[in-house]
């Protein structure tokens, strides 16, 4: 092939590189392994993760749910883990169709008109909900809680630090662990956005519609934010509270944890929105011959397009893992979502209840909970879940110290459908052993 | 035509409907063990709770979901059916043993939230490709967390501003301005906006490189921040002027950014860093192999110079002895989280098993092979498609439909006519420089019989775009739609299925 375009050498193909700028030795990293090899390193690294082999009841952002065996034969196929993003519709039909029937099945859990075909994570799809209000509001305050996840704060704090948007954090209710009521009352006119998770940090429900209420008054939008996708199962949808933005975070929806990627942003909105929403939006249009199909649509928000102008930079966005979302949500159905919803909030209450019985444990919180609730414990939480994990092959929770330092005691505990009462039974034995 | 090209036929299952139309009141396709916990009374009150009954979210059952994705499967082009030459987006096969990797349970049951002592293992897989990369760009300090190139991009640039902001205290707020060629990716100026940086153009020569006379003027200014460079270029073209650049960026006191968009032209052959570049980002979703998924996910590692290290995004994943990894947090000077947890975990696991199986040699040798798979269809096409560029290209090469357009032939029928004989179109008018652009990267994925079998295509549509231009205009032929009314989906937006 060289002979072929008249050149003698590889490295000729590189002529137009100056000489200096060539490397001119052979990069330093490892020479090739095989299969056999490449399995056994990796094998011998995934031994060195113990935690992946426990009982679990972590959440915090990433949670354990049953994911059906079909959700990733499915997105296994080449056609769709092989393929780009669906640029020509003729032959993308597969992806495309995907992508509508995701849009919708995020309207339907969040109770609002738009969709898009979806962010980076929940966090990343906080801060463009932040900088979306903006847009809309032309007002550049957000006002958010510490009963938000504090990593999805600190990535909101990024994303705003240059886009002159004041970022203001209120505290929580110390006796309910909920925020609604003090972030009520710092909404102002200049306020943007204002910004709840629910179910919260701590796990308590907060009183989305009173904040609809509240921001509206004043001009601003609501933005809800949700970690634990699948207490739309069970709750009210946020847009049937009155939210003007919902994101989430969609790995509760067939996404392995992974060790926090990659996951899934949801990003919905009102449709009187639709032109200022970030990220890849797919829309049905027909051929001269009357077929339905779809396409990538409204592009004119895009950076491709827009460039400067643009509603964002996204580009790639998180398409296989929308797939797997669809896959599953498609698969578990209308009843099957909120069947495992419903389990996992009688788990989680059935462990609550079994925990505050033990000598030395309480409930710090009094608010309503999903599926996590913060125990505080008689001594470090920290020492108290390595000894768990060591001892007694269990990861207990999130110590919220890590976060808060100003709650040495307290962790985050998680219940999920998978977690069997058997389960549930010996972590209430080992705490109370321990 | 000696290659045996011929069209591809219908699909066999053209009627798949949305699976909200499929739906049957009742249906069911999975089952939950039973509850085995007492039952009580939730003390959610009832306002906080769903009462739509989900109306409308589908009831189906496995096998209605397993025909509904895999009939829909079928209407989906995918690398692993053929040449898939998209300019930019360096579409090369995706090894099924990295798949294999990153499924593994010891990685895929692992929280992100696990004390560092119970997850080793993970943080030394990102350890380990953070060196890789570093080595592999020349550029020691580097944040894995981004998900995808933009957002790598956008961190690189916060770097650039932390940087100066650290460097001129004050002063800073006077040089906010970035530059960006006229040949840049769209994501280029959005992620600079984002940044608080306003944009200039800079001109592209007739040569299809950067202008250094312009370069010099808009330096001359004083409030240039940056500089953000696409390196080889979206033309296909090695910026050969690059260290001097880089000299003239760094005279006005800016720092140089590189898109790593291109990388593929490069690994294993010269190194960013040795370039005199600040900055870069990867995507590990192009060069180092990782499944664009239709879409994403992606992973947008951020490589930069000692220099620019302290303002990487936290935590940093660092070695505390010969086989300890720990989280680094204190980084004051940091631009802060970009994400939650670590970035795209998954596709990290898969670079790695992309770096580890194609060792230093075999990186170098994909180099190679993509650079000559491109010179091989600059030559095969020059006959017969415009080339409005002398130079010879590296991984990608830009053509033109100028020849054809003289009978009304222009590049998105040609684009649109290239499926009819089975393959991917290339990426069609950009960069927005170049009229009626098509910007064909064929990836070191494709064996010269392939290869051969594109030219032919392409040559026999160059003949039809002057013996029959109708047929081209009305391709495509063969697929399960036509062209679609995208003017009336975006004027009157349908985004989702109602009842």
């Amino acid at each position: 092939m060289l002979e072929a375009i008249g050149l003698r050498s590889p490295e000729d193909l590189f002529d137009s590189i100056p000489q200096d700028l060539r490397l001119q030795r052979p990069l330093n990293t490892p020479a090739a392994l095989s299969e056999i090899e490449l399995l056994e390193r990796f094998e011998q690294m995934a031994a060195r993760n113990p935690a992946a082999r426990r009982v679990s009841f972590m959440g915090g952002g990433a949670y354990s749910h049953y994911i059906p065996t079909i959700v990733d034969h499915l997105l296994s196929r080449s056609e769709f883990f092989t393929a780009y993003t669906p640029y020509q519709p003729e032959i993308s039909q597969g992806t495309l169709q995907t992508i509508f029937e995701f849009q919708t099945l995020v309207c339907q859990l969040t109770g609002l008109e738009v969709a898009n075909a979806s962010m980076y994570d929940g966090s990343t799809a906080l801060a463009e909900a932040v900088l979306m209000a903006e847009r809309v509001t032309k007002r550049s305050k957000a006002i958010a809680s510490t009963a938000a996840h504090p990593q999805y704060l600190e990535v909101v704090r990024t994303y705003v630090q240059h886009a002159g948007i004041h970022l203001e954090v209120v505290p929580f209710d110390e006796r309910t662990g909920q925020s609604w009521k003090l972030l009520a009352e710092a909404v102002d006119n200049e306020t943007a956005a204002l910004v709840v998770q629910s179910p919260n940090f701590f796990g308590c429900i907060e009183d989305v519609s009173a904040l609809a209420d509240a921001a509206h008054a004043k001009g601003a939008l609501l933005v809800v934010v949700i970690t634990e996708a699948m207490s739309l199962g069970l709750l009210k949808s946020p847009g049937a509270c009155g939210a003007d933005i919902v994101v989430a975070e969609g790995q509760s929806f067939g996404v392995p944890l992974s060790f926090g990627g990659p996951y899934l942003g949801l990003f919905a909105t009102r449709e009187k929105y639709a032109r200022q929403i970030p990220g890849r939006l797919v829309g049905e249009a027909y051929d001269k011959q009357g077929r339905r199909g779809f396409v990538l649509t409204l592009a004119t928000r895009e950076q491709h397009i827009r460039r400067e102008k643009a509603t964002s930079n996204i580009c790639t966005n998180e398409g296989l893992i929308a797939l797997a979302a669809t896959v599953y949500l498609e698969t578990m159905g209308r009843r099957g979502v909120q069947e495992a919803a419903y389990q996992c909030a009688q788990k989680a209450a059935y462990a609550a209840r079994a925990i505050a019985k033990v000598k030395g444990y309480s409930l710090p919180f009094s608010g309503p909970c999903f599926n996590e609730f913060v125990v505080r414990g008689p001594t470090k939480a920290v020492e108290l879940l390595a000894r768990l994990g060591k001892e007694k092959e269990i990861d207990g929770g999130i110590a919220l110290s890590q976060f808060m330092p100003d709650r040495p005691n307290d962790f985050l505990v998680c219940v999920t459908e998978t977690n069997s009462r058997a389960q549930i039974d010996s972590l209430v034995e080992d705490l109370s052993t321990i | 035509m000696t290659t045996g090209i011929t069209k591809v036929t219908k699909h066999i299952s053209p009627n798949e409907q949305l699976i909200f139309e499929r739906s049957q009141t009742g249906r069911i396709g999975y089952r939950l063990p039973a509850l085995d916990v007492d039952e009580s009374t939730l003390d959610i009150p009832a306002e906080f709770r769903r009462d739509d009954d989900l109306e409308g979210m589908p009831e189906v059952s496995e096998v209605d979901v397993i025909r509904h994705f895999i009939r829909m499967s079928t209407w989906n082009y995918s690398i692993d059916l053929g040449m898939y030459p998209l300019g930019s987006c360096t579409m090369k096969y995706n090894s099924r043993l990295n798949e294999r990797v990153a499924r593994i349970a010891g990685f895929a049951n692992l929280h992100p939230l696990t004390g560092e002592q119970d997850a080793q293992g993970a943080l030394q897989v990102i350890y380990e490709l953070q060196q890789h990369l570093a080595e592999i760009t020349g550029l020691p300090g580097i944040s894995l967390q981004p998900a995808a190139g933009a957002h790598g991009e956008m961190t690189g640039i916060m770097i650039i501003r932390a940087f100066l902001d650290a460097r001129d205290g004050a002063a800073a707020s006077h040089r906010r301005t970035m530059l960006i060629p006229d040949s840049a990716h769209g994501t280029n100026p959005a992620s600079a906006h984002l940044s608080g940086f306003s944009v200039k153009t800079i001109k592209s020569t007739a040569e299809g490189l950067t202008d250094l006379d312009h370069l010099r003027e808009l330096c001359a200014h004083g409030e240039v921040a940056g500089l953000m460079l696409t390196n080889p270029n979206t033309l296909g073209l090695f910026e050969r002027n690059i260290k001097q650049i880089c000299e003239i960026v760094h005279e006005a006191g800016g720092l140089v950014y590189m898109d790593g968009a291109n990388m593929n032209a490069l690994v294993g052959v010269a190194r960013p860093g040795d370039m005199g570049v600040d900055v870069i980002h990867l995507n590990l979703h192009k060069t180092f192999s990782t499944p664009h998924g239709g879409g994403g996910p992606g992973s947008g590692p951020c490589c930069c110079t000692k220099e620019l290290e302290p303002f990487l995004p936290v935590p940093r994943i660092v070695k505390s002895n010969e086989s300890t990894f720990r989280l680094d947090y204190d980084q004051p000077r940091s631009i802060g989280r970009v994400k939650a947890f670590f970035g795209n975990y998954g596709m990290m696991l898969r670079a790695l098993a992309y770096t580890l199986t194609h060792g230093n040699d075999g990186l170098r040798e994909a180099t190679e092979a993509a650079v000559l798979n491109a010179r091989y269809i600059a030559a095969g096409l020059v006959d017969d498609y415009d080339k409005p560029f002398a130079g010879a290209p590296m991984h990608e090469v830009v053509f033109t439909d100028k020849r054809q357009s003289r009978k009304g032939v222009h590049t998105l029928d040609i684009a649109k006519r290239l499926i009819d004989y089975g393959f991917h179109p290339m990426t069609i008018y950009f960069p927005l420089i170049v009229q009626g652009a098509m910007l064909i990267e064929p990836t070191e994925s494709v064996g010269r019989q392939e290869l051969d079998q594109f030219i032919d295509a392409m040559k026999s549509i160059a003949s039809e775009a002057v013996e029959d231009p109708e047929l081209v205009l009305n391709a495509p032929h063969d697929t399960r739609i036509g062209r679609l009314d995208e003017a009336t989906a975006a004027r009157k937006p349908v985004l989702r299925w109602k009842p």
